[in-house]
């Protein structure tokens, strides 16, 4: 450090606490790992709604994934591979949102009241965030272990019975829940961060909201399209698609 | 008669509205003295601010209310109370502006003096202490030799920032400070952004880091807002702590 950088603050010991970059990093990761989660998230309810091509455009995506383009035949590990990262990441997330839930009663109380005054919209976005987030905890582990113990369940046929049978509850709401997280979550960092700053904070809402609306609709038609499949199923369960062209 | 009462007996001359007042009330160093709402009734007058409406009520109604005010202009930043639930100054709100029924409550996380009255002095100056916010020299200034011209538009930005009155609506409206007593608050921050501009400070990046490069300082601000949109000054508040905010990543990215 030149000597130019020296202030009061360096020059008097009990003013000079050691610097900690660790607040920082923490906040920096917080956000790195929730923006990748809304993509992975985006990306992954795109390629899911192959289903709403055809079913034969499911299963050709299934097969991407499974690596069948590239090794000449199917993986599924390497979606349980995949399963385990997305678990890993949103671990990661959460133990880091968490440094910013309310940590006792006084402060809940305190934010709550605050919130209840003030009328104040990014305030009370704020609160959903940590609603939904806290849901996620408990709501995307449940489908990330099906998808890491069943990757090789995945295909027009065999994921659209096991929406129907069993996941289809526990999809609908993570849907919602989900893309409500990521909306908010990707609003709060645009904010945060200073990016589009020519795009006021009202109209950064009205976009980020119309898009969690069509999200919402669009996995919505998705589950439905799945549930429909699944239940023309019910007296063939474990029967799998046959391809139209692709042999495995 | 002064002002107030001309206002006031026009009001009542012009059949104006009646406006209701809940009051809170508390004197924390009467130990019989317990948090209440009292009401208090009054006519509305054209161009009547809530500065005028409560010295009425005090000078008519109870004179024991207790209450800041010293400018009357927005700019000594004492009146700020929350009305209707917002951080704002009193005496820039116009009674007419106002629905029937207003409740007026101190600011939270400042120290109550009593009824609306909040110390937010001693609560500015230990976030000042804590951060430094004066321009900071590395030398001794030779305060014999001439000063350095500072350019216009460097003296501009700092001037904007600048405008800053202490009022202390940021820190009442902001989220994270009403559950985190440690943090530091828009106002902290954004003097911060004040001397970082500043040509005289002579503190880098590195050496403002090591105040808010904290959880108490802008990593953890929880980007709820409320500082920027309640700012009685207008301050670009939101801009400040994203710039900021970069500044100090910046610092953590390069060591």
């Amino acid at each position: 450090m030149s000597a130019g950088r020296h202030s009061q603050a360096q020059l008097e010991p009990r003013n000079a606490p050691a610097v900690s970059y660790w607040p920082a990093r923490l906040d920096l990761l917080q956000g790195a790992s929730g923006l990748l989660l809304v993509l992975f998230m985006w990306a992954h309810m795109t390629f899911v709604s192959s289903i709403l091509v055809s079913e034969e455009a499911m299963y050709r995506v299934s097969l991407m994934f499974e690596g069948y383009y590239v090794f000449g035949s199917s993986h599924p590990w390497l979606v349980s591979v995949v399963a385990l990262a997305i678990t890993a990441l949103l671990m990661l997330h959460a133990v880091l949102a968490m440094r910013k839930f309310p940590q006792n009663a006084r402060q809940y109380a305190d934010f709550l009241a605050h919130r209840r005054r003030m009328h104040h919209t990014d305030t009370t976005l704020w609160w959903w965030q940590l609603v939904t987030g806290f849901l996620l905890f408990f709501m995307a582990p449940a489908h990330l272990y099906t998808m890491f113990s069943q990757a090789d369940q995945i295909g027009p046929y065999a994921s659209s019975w096991r929406v129907y049978s069993t996941q289809w509850p526990l999809y609908l709401v993570l849907l919602v829940v989900v893309e409500i997280h990521a909306a908010l979550g990707l609003y709060r960092l645009i904010v945060k961060w200073g990016w589009l700053r020519s795009v006021s904070r009202k109209y950064l809402r009205m976009i980020i909201g119309g898009l969690a609306v069509y999200l919402v609709l669009h996995g919505v038609s998705t589950l439905l399209a799945y549930y429909k499949l699944g239940e023309t199923l019910r007296d063939t369960p474990g029967l799998r698609y046959q391809p139209v062209e692709v042999h495995p | 008669m002064n002002d107030a009462a001309v206002i006031a007996k026009d009001g009542e001359e012009h059949g104006a509205r009646r406006l209701r007042f809940e009051i809170f009330r508390f004197n924390p160093c009467d130990p019989d003295s317990r948090p209440h709402y009292d009401t208090f009734e009054l006519d509305d007058a054209p161009g009547m601010t809530l500065f005028i409406a409560l010295n009425l009520i005090r000078e008519q109604q109870d004179p024991g209310l207790q209450f800041d005010f010293v400018c009357r202009a927005g700019i000594c930043g004492s009146c700020a109370m929350l009305i209707n639930g917002r951080p704002t100054l009193a005496c820039r709100t116009l009674t007419g502006t106002l629905p029937d029924t207003v409740r007026l409550s101190p600011l939270p996380v400042f120290e109550l003096i009593g009824d609306l009255s909040v110390n937010t002095g001693k609560w500015m100056r230990q976030m000042s202490e804590r951060l430094r916010t004066w321009v900071d020299v590395a030398e001794d200034v030779d305060l014999d030799s001439l000063e350095t011209p500072m350019d216009p538009d460097a003296a501009q930005a700092i001037y904007e920032l600048e405008r800053c009155i202490e009022c202390g609506c940021c820190v009442a409206g902001c989220g994270t400070a009403v559950m985190r007593e440690s943090f530091v608050g828009a106002v902290g921050l954004n003097k911060m952004a004040r001397f970082r501009l500043d040509p005289r400070d002579t503190r880098e990046d590195a050496d403002f880091f090591e105040l808010i490069g904290t959880d108490e300082g802008i990593f953890g601000c929880m980007s709820l807002l409320g500082c920027d949109d309640v700012c009685p000054k207008d301050l670009p508040l939101q801009t400040q702590l994203a710039y900021l905010r970069r500044k100090m990543a910046k610092v953590t990215l390069t060591g």
